[in-house]
C-alpha cells in the first residue's frame, strides 16, 4: 500500500528531511491500529498485560508524527495520497490522506498525549481486572482519532469519528459495575450521538453538493467555491456540520454529557474528554474551514454565540463545583468553546483557535493526569478530602501549579500566548462582545483554578487515606506534559516569529501581531482572578465562601443551570416512561403480529403444499403405477404358454394385415 | 411347360397344410415337419416365379432357404430330445410352463 506510489501529489517548495513521513503518514494511524488487534490477542499472554505494545506503538508514532512536523518546520508543502477504496457509480471513494500543517498539529497533539496517557496508566491502572481490555480501547481510540485527522475525506472521517465515539463509550463505561458509570457512558454515547445526526446529514448534503462525485474534502471544498451551489444550501450543510461538533466538543447545549462522562478513570478523562476527542470537534470545522466561510454570516455568528455561551456558563459552573475532575471538565468545556468561537472569527481565528488547541491538549491533560494522580492518592475525586498534599505529592504538585497557571494564562506558559492571540483576533475583526467574553472568562477561569488549586494542595488535609506520591509511571508524564506546557505556547510567541503560524493557516500566512495592551489587559485579568481567588480561599472553611453572598445564583450553578433536569423532565423521562412503552406496545402488538402472521401464513401454506403433493402429485405417481400394474395383470392371461397359441395370433395378424393391405393401401 | 397358376395354387396347398400342422398337432416332431413343408411351399413359388420371370434370384433364394432349413432342423430336433429327455414327453401341450 504506497500511497506515494499510486497517486500522491504534494506542492514541495522545498525538498525537506520529514518528507518521506509525511508521503507515509499512514503509517502513524496503522501503528495503534496494530498494537490494539496485538493486545487484544496476545495482550494477556505478554508479560506486562500488553501494555508494552500499546506504548511502543503509539511511541513509535509519536517519534513518527514530530518526523511530519519537522517537514513543516522546514518549510514543506501539503501533501495528498489516496488509494481506490470502492466505487458505487458515479461515487469514488478514497482511502487516503491529507498531511498538512493542521494535520501535522494534531498528530503531535494526539501521538503525544496519547503516549503521556499511555504511560501514565501503567501506575494508575495497575490491578486493575481488565487492564489489558483498557489497553485495547486505548489504542483504538488513538488509531480512530488519527484516522479522523489525516483522513481526506469525509467518509474515512465519519468512519474515524464513530470510532473515537465509541472507544469513548466503552472508556467511559470501564468500571461500568457501578451503575453511575454506564449510565455516564450511556449519556455521553447518546448526546453525542444526537449531535453526530446532524453531522452525517451535513456530509450527505457536501457529497450531494458535489453531484455524489466525490467525497475529497479538497474537491469538495472546491466545487462549493465554484458557486453553482446556493448559500442557503452551503448554509445548512456547514450548520448541520456544526452539529457535529456541538456533540463532539460538548457545546451548549449538548454540553450535559461531559461532566458526567468524568465517571471514566482518569486517563481516559485526560485523553479523550480533554486533549483529543472532544479537540475533534474543533479540528473538524478547520478541517472544513472554507464550508463554514463560504456559508451565509449567520452561520458562523451562529458558532461565535454557541461558543460564547459554552464559554462563559460553563467557566460560572466550575466555580461551584466540589468533585476535582469536575472543575477540569467544566474547565474544557469553556476552553473548548474558546476554541469554537475563535475559529468563528474567520481566518486568522483559525491559526488562534488551533494554537489554542495545541496548548490547551497539553495543559489540560496535564492538570487531568495531576488530578488522577491525586485521586489515586486519596482515594476519592472530593476536594472537600483532600487539602495540604504539595508536602507529600510535591512533583504532581509543582507539575500541576505549571498546568493550572498556564490554564489561567499567565506568562510565559501555552495558555497565555494563545488566549492572547485569540484576544487579539477578537480585537483585530472588531468582535467586542466576543472580546469581553473571552476576557471575563479569563478572569474567571482564573479564579476556579486557584480555588482548585487551593483546595487540593493547601490548607489542612481532610481525607482519611495516606496520602504519597504516585509512582514514576505516573509522575513522568506529568514532567513530560509539565516541560511541553512551557515550551509549547513559545511556538506562537510573536516575539519569537510565531511559527505556528506559519504551520497552520487559511489560505495565506498572516503575521502574528503582539498588542501589549491586550496582553496587559488578559495578565491583569488573570491575576485579578487569582487574586479574588486566593483571598476567598486561603483559609479552608466548611462551607464555601460563595455561597451565601451569591443566593439563589449559587442554587442555579449548584444544579447545572438545571439544563440536566430539563433534559431528564422533557426528553428523558418522556421517552423512558412515554415513547418506550409505546414503541414496545406497537413492536409486541404490531410488528410481532406481523411476524406471527407471516409464520402463520407461511405454516398454512405449508400444509396446503403438503396436501396438494400427498394427493395430487403423489397420486398421480401412483396412479401411472398401479394402472400399469392392472393393465398388466389383466393381460398377462393372454400369454399362456402355448407356443401353438402364440402362432395363431402370428397367422391371423399376417392376414388381417395382409388383408388390409391389399384391400385398403 | 406347367403353367404358374397351378404351381401357385399347388404352394398354397402345401403351406396351408404346413399352417395346419403347426397350429393343430401335438407331437413337436411332426410341428418341425409342418414348418418344412411351409419352408418348401414357399421354396417351390421362388422357383416358380424364377422360371416364369426368367430370373435366377429365386432360384439362388431357393438354395438358401434350403440350407436355413436344414440348420432350423438340426436345432429343432436338437431341442426336440432335449425336450424328450426332461419332459419324458414331445407333446407341446404341456410345455407350457414359460406362462404369467
Amino acid at each position: 500500500m504506497n500511497l506515494a506510489a499510486s497517486g500522491g501529489e504534494a506542492v514541495y517548495e522545498t525538498t525537506t528531511g520529514g518528507l518521506w513521513f509525511v508521503e507515509h503518514a499512514w503509517i502513524v494511524v496503522l501503528l495503534p491500529l496494530v498494537s490494539a488487534a496485538l493486545i487484544l490477542f496476545f495482550g494477556s499472554r505478554t508479560p506486562g498485560k500488553g501494555a508494552v505494545y500499546g506504548i511502543a506503538a503509539v511511541g513509535a508514532s509519536f517519534v513518527f508524527s514530530l518526523g511530519v512536523l519537522l517537514h513543516f518546520a522546514q518549510g514543506g508543502g501539503p501533501f495528498e495520497g489516496h488509494v481506490e477504496w470502492f466505487t458505487i457509480g458515479p461515487l469514488h471513494l478514497e482511502l487516503g490522506i491529507l498531511v498538512d500543517g493542521l494535520t501535522g498539529i494534531m498528530l503531535v497533539v494526539v501521538t503525544a498525549v496519547s503516549l503521556c496517557v499511555h504511560v501514565y496508566s501503567l501506575g494508575y491502572m495497575h490491578g486493575d481486572e481488565r487492564f489489558t481490555w483498557f489497553y485495547v480501547v486505548l489504542s483504538l481510540f488513538t488509531a480512530a482519532m488519527l484516522t479522523v485527522v489525516v483522513s481526506n475525506n469525509l467518509i474515512q472521517l465519519l468512519v474515524g469519528w464513530e470510532v473515537m465515539g465509541i472507544c469513548s463509550y466503552l472508556l467511559v463505561g470501564h468500571w461500568w459495575e457501578v451503575k453511575e458509570n454506564s449510565n455516564a457512558a450511556i449519556k455521553a454515547f447518546i448526546t453525542t450521538r444526537i449531535g453526530d445526526i446532524p453531522f452525517t446529514f451535513g456530509i450527505f448534503a457536501l457529497i450531494a453538493a458535489t453531484g455524489f462525485t466525490t467525497t475529497n474534502i479538497g474537491e469538495v471544498s472546491h466545487e462549493l467555491g465554484l458557486g453553482e451551489v446556493s448559500p442557503l444550501f452551503v448554509s445548512m450543510a456547514a450548520i448541520l456540520l456544526f452539529g457535529g461538533t456541538v456533540g463532539k466538543s460538548a457545546q451548549f447545549p449538548l454540553h450535559v454529557w461531559l461532566p458526567d462522562a468524568m465517571a471514566g478513570p482518569t486517563p481516559v478523562s485526560a485523553l479523550i474528554h480533554a486533549a483529543t476527542m472532544v479537540a475533534a470537534g474543533v479540528y473538524l470545522i478547520a478541517r472544513l474551514f472554507e464550508v463554514f466561510l463560504l456559508a451565509d454570516e449567520w452561520v458562523l455568528t451562529t458558532v461565535s454565540i454557541i461558543g460564547g455561551i459554552t464559554a462563559v456558563g460553563a467557566a460560572l459552573l466550575a466555580i461551584v463545583q466540589n468533585d476535582i475532575k469536575r472543575v477540569l471538565a467544566y474547565s474544557t468545556l469553556s476552553q473548548l468553546a474558546y476554541m469554537v468561537a475563535g475559529l468563528s472569527l474567520g481566518e486568522l481565528g483559525l491559526t488562534a483557535g488551533i494554537f489554542h488547541l495545541f496548548t490547551h491538549a497539553f495543559f489540560k491533560a496535564l492538570l487531568f493526569l495531576g488530578a488522577g494522580s491525586v485521586i489515586h492518592a486519596v482515594h476519592s475525586n472530593n476536594m472537600s478530602d483532600m487539602g495540604g498534599l504539595r508536602k507529600s505529592m510535591p512533583i504532581t504538585f509543582w507539575t500541576m501549579l505549571l498546568g493550572s497557571l498556564a490554564l489561567a494564562g499567565i506568562f510565559p506558559l501555552a495558555g497565555f500566548w494563545s488566549k492572547d492571540e485569540l484576544l487579539v483576533v477578537a480585537q483585530e475583526e472588531h468582535v467586542t462582545w466576543l472580546f469581553v467574553v473571552f476576557l471575563g472568562t479569563a478572569v474567571i477561569t482564573a479564579f476556579y483554578t486557584i480555588r482548585m488549586l487551593l483546595l487540593t494542595f493547601f490548607g489542612e488535609y481532610k481525607g482519611h487515606a495516606h496520602p504519597h506520591e504516585s509512582p514514576a509511571t505516573m509522575t513522568g508524564p506529568l514532567i513530560a506534559l509539565a516541560a511541553a506546557t512551557v515550551g509549547v505556547g513559545l511556538l506562537g510567541a510573536p516575539q519569537l516569529g510565531a511559527v505556528f503560524g506559519q504551520w497552520v493557516f487559511f489560505e495565506a500566512v498572516h503575521e502574528a501581531v503582539f498588542v501589549p495592551w491586550i496582553a496587559l489587559l488578559s495578565t491583569a485579568g488573570a491575576l485579578l482572578g487569582l487574586a479574588a481567588g486566593y483571598t476567598l480561599y486561603k483559609d479552608r472553611k466548611e462551607r464555601d465562601p460563595l455561597q451565601s453572598p451569591m443566593g439563589p445564583l449559587w442554587n442555579v450553578l449548584e444544579h447545572r443551570y438545571y439544563i440536566d433536569a430539563f433534559y431528564m423532565r422533557a426528553i428523558v423521562y418522556p421517552v423512558r416512561d412515554g415513547l418506550s412503552g409505546a414503541v414496545n406496545w406497537f413492536n409486541q402488538h404490531v410488528i410481532d403480529a406481523v411476524v406471527n402472521g407471516t409464520a402463520v401464513l407461511a405454516k398454512g401454506s405449508g400444509q396446503a403444499v403438503a396436501w396438494f403433493d400427498r394427493t395430487v402429485i403423489d397420486g398421480a405417481v401412483n396412479g401411472a403405477g398401479e394402472t400399469a400394474g392392472r393393465t398388466g395383470n389383466a393381460l398377462k392371461y393372454l400369454q399362456t404358454g402355448n407356443v401353438q397359441w402364440y402362432a395363431v395370433g402370428l397367422f391371423v395378424g399376417v392376414i388381417a394385415l395382409s388383408i388390409v393391405f391389399v384391400k385398403l393401401v | 411347360m406347367i403353367r404358374l397358376p397351378l404351381v401357385l395354387m399347388f404352394s398354397s396347398l402345401l403351406f396351408s397344410a404346413g399352417v395346419y400342422g403347426v397350429l393343430a398337432r401335438r407331437n413337436a416332431v411332426m410341428v418341425l415337419m409342418a414348418i418344412e413343408l411351409m419352408l418348401n411351399a414357399v421354396n417351390v413359388n421362388l422357383v416358380a416365379f424364377a422360371s416364369s420371370l426368367q430370373q435366377m434370384t429365386g432360384q439362388v433364394f431357393a438354395l438358401f432357404v434350403i440350407a436355413v432349413a436344414a440348420a432350423e432342423v438340426g436345432i429343432g430336433l436338437a431341442l426336440v430330445i432335449l425336450l424328450f429327455r426332461t419332459r419324458e414327453s414331445i407333446n407341446v401341450d404341456e410345455v407350457n410352463l414359460l406362462k404369467w
